[in-house]
This record gives C-alpha cells, sequence and structure tokens, in this order.
C-alpha cells in the first residue's frame, strides 16, 4: 500500500493526514512532494497526523526529519499526531522522540502552536 | 529459485520491487514459523532495510549486479541472508545514529535498526560485495502459546 495524504486547514494550521506506508521510494517521495508543497504556498505550522501510518522504514524516518528540518529552516514548526505504536516505538530507539514534538489530541495540538 | 526442505534462495536484480519481494517473502515464512505480531514488524523491517542496503548503497541499482538471498527457517528460527556485489560494507565505518551531531541526518539508521531487532547480525565484507546474515528465534512464550 503506497503513502495517501490530503490537507486541510485548522484554526491557521496546515493539518497533513497521511495513511500507508512512509519507505524508500513512492512513499517517501509523497511526503517530501507535499512538505514542499505546502511551505511554497506559504504555510509554515504543519502537524503531520500519522494515525493511518501503518509502517515507515528508515529512508521514511529520514523523510520525517528532513521534513522537520526544511520547516524549521523556513522559521515554522513542525509537529506530529497521533503515533502507532509502532512508529512510535521507532521514534524512541532512534532517539527522535525527543527532537520531534509529538501529540496524541488533534485539538491539543493546534492550540500548542505560537500565535 | 532453489529450494530445499527448509531452505529457499532466490537471485534478485538491483530494484525496489525485489526489495518488496524479500520483505513480502521473509513475512511470509515468519508467520508460518510462528513470530507475534510484535516480531513480525521487526523481522520484515529488518529484512526490508538489508535488501534497501543491497540494492540502494551496495549494487548502487546497477542492473548488471544482482543480490541473493537465502530463507533458512526451522520450527523455531529464522535466518536471512542478503549478499549483494557492490563494494563491500565495513561496520566500523557506520556512524552511531544515536550521537548528538547525527539525529537530524536523514540516512544512516538502517544497520542500527537491524541490530535492534534481530537477535543475531552477522556482516562479512567479501571484497567485493557485502553479506548480511539476520537470526531471529522464537521466544518461549510465543512457542508456548502455538502449542495450545
Amino acid at each position: 500500500m503506497s503513502l495517501k495524504s490530503s490537507t486541510r486547514s485548522v484554526e491557521g494550521i496546515t493539518v497533513l493526514d497521511l495513511s500507508g506506508r512512509i519507505t524508500l521510494g513512492e512513499g517517501s517521495v509523497v511526503l517530501r512532494d507535499t512538505i514542499r508543497e505546502i511551505l511554497g504556498k506559504g504555510e509554515k505550522k504543519i502537524l503531520l497526523n500519522l494515525g493511518d501510518v501503518t509502517y515507515i522504514d528508515s529512508s521514511g524516518i529520514g523523510e520525517l526529519v528532513s521534513a522537520f528540518t526544511a520547516v524549521r529552516k523556513e522559521g515554522g514548526d513542525l509537529k506530529l499526531l497521533n503515533l502507532t505504536k509502532k512508529v512510535h516505538d521507532l521514534l524512541q530507539i532512534t532517539k527522535l522522540y525527543t527532537v520531534f514534538d509529538v501529540k496524541d489530541d488533534e485539538t491539543a495540538a493546534i492550540s500548542s502552536y505560537a500565535k | 529459485m532453489v529450494t530445499m526442505a527448509n531452505r529457499v534462495a532466490y537471485t534478485l536484480d538491483s530494484t525496489l520491487d525485489s526489495v518488496n519481494k524479500v520483505e513480502q517473502t521473509a513475512e511470509q515464512l515468519a508467520v508460518k514459523v510462528g513470530f507475534s505480531e510484535d516480531d513480525l514488524h521487526k523481522i520484515t523491517m529488518s529484512v526490508r532495510e538489508a535488501a534497501v542496503n543491497a540494492v540502494l548503497h551496495g549494487n548502487a541499482y546497477d542492473p548488471s549486479k544482482k543480490i541473493m538471498v537465502a530463507y533458512e527457517s526451522s520450527p523455531n528460527t529464522l535466518a536471512i541472508t542478503i549478499t549483494d556485489e557492490g563494494k563491500g560494507l565495513s561496520e566500523d565505518e557506520v556512524p552511531d545514529p544515536l550521537a548528538e551531531e547525527n539525529l537530524l541526518k536523514t540516512s544512516g539508521r538502517g544497520i542500527f535498526l537491524i541490530k535492534s531487532f534481530m537477535d543475531e547480525v552477522r556482516i562479512r565484507d567479501l571484497h567485493p560485495g557485502t553479506e548480511i546474515t539476520l537470526v531471529k528465534h522464537v521466544h518461549s512464550s510465543e512457542t508456548d502459546a502455538k502449542e495450545q
């Protein structure tokens, strides 16, 4: 199953809903292109909803890191929402859980962005 | 394809399709051996990482180079060996992905994840080529559950 993405705006925050696999090849490219497109529109507060992401490999982890640094470079903020246990565990063992701002409630996540 | 009682081996092109095939076959065999859901994920992810290393970093998608994959299963163990024809890999040259200065790097976590998830990992530099063997054992609690 490849990666599917859709975006919506909630109180000025761009929520990117992802579903499927973020792996080397198509999945990573979809994420990279979508983040680039969002930043291109000048939207810099991004919430990545990973609730329906079933699988991430090391390339996918690299793509998350790349998205995080790209958004930060533009003066924005990228946070993660609704990690599955698998993705949560992956971020834990790679020590990235402390790098990303991880949320498990969308309303609270939206409120947490600087106004 | 060569098939023996509990051994299956393939020679595959250096493509992403091969990576997916290697991963899918590992999953099918791991299910037959009786691994837990959690271990299935660890095995398939490790095998995928090893296959990606072989295709991407080893053979660099070179159509003239192949990857060889062998699966050996027993009632409680699955071993997967992946060999490429690339320039070889020295474990000493793989940076620590947990080092502060490497945390935000976009690559370099594959071998670390494999070692975190599998029970045994052996890497041989074949000069040229790299052979990596991944071994996972069914833990006793899973074996008990399977027998009930």
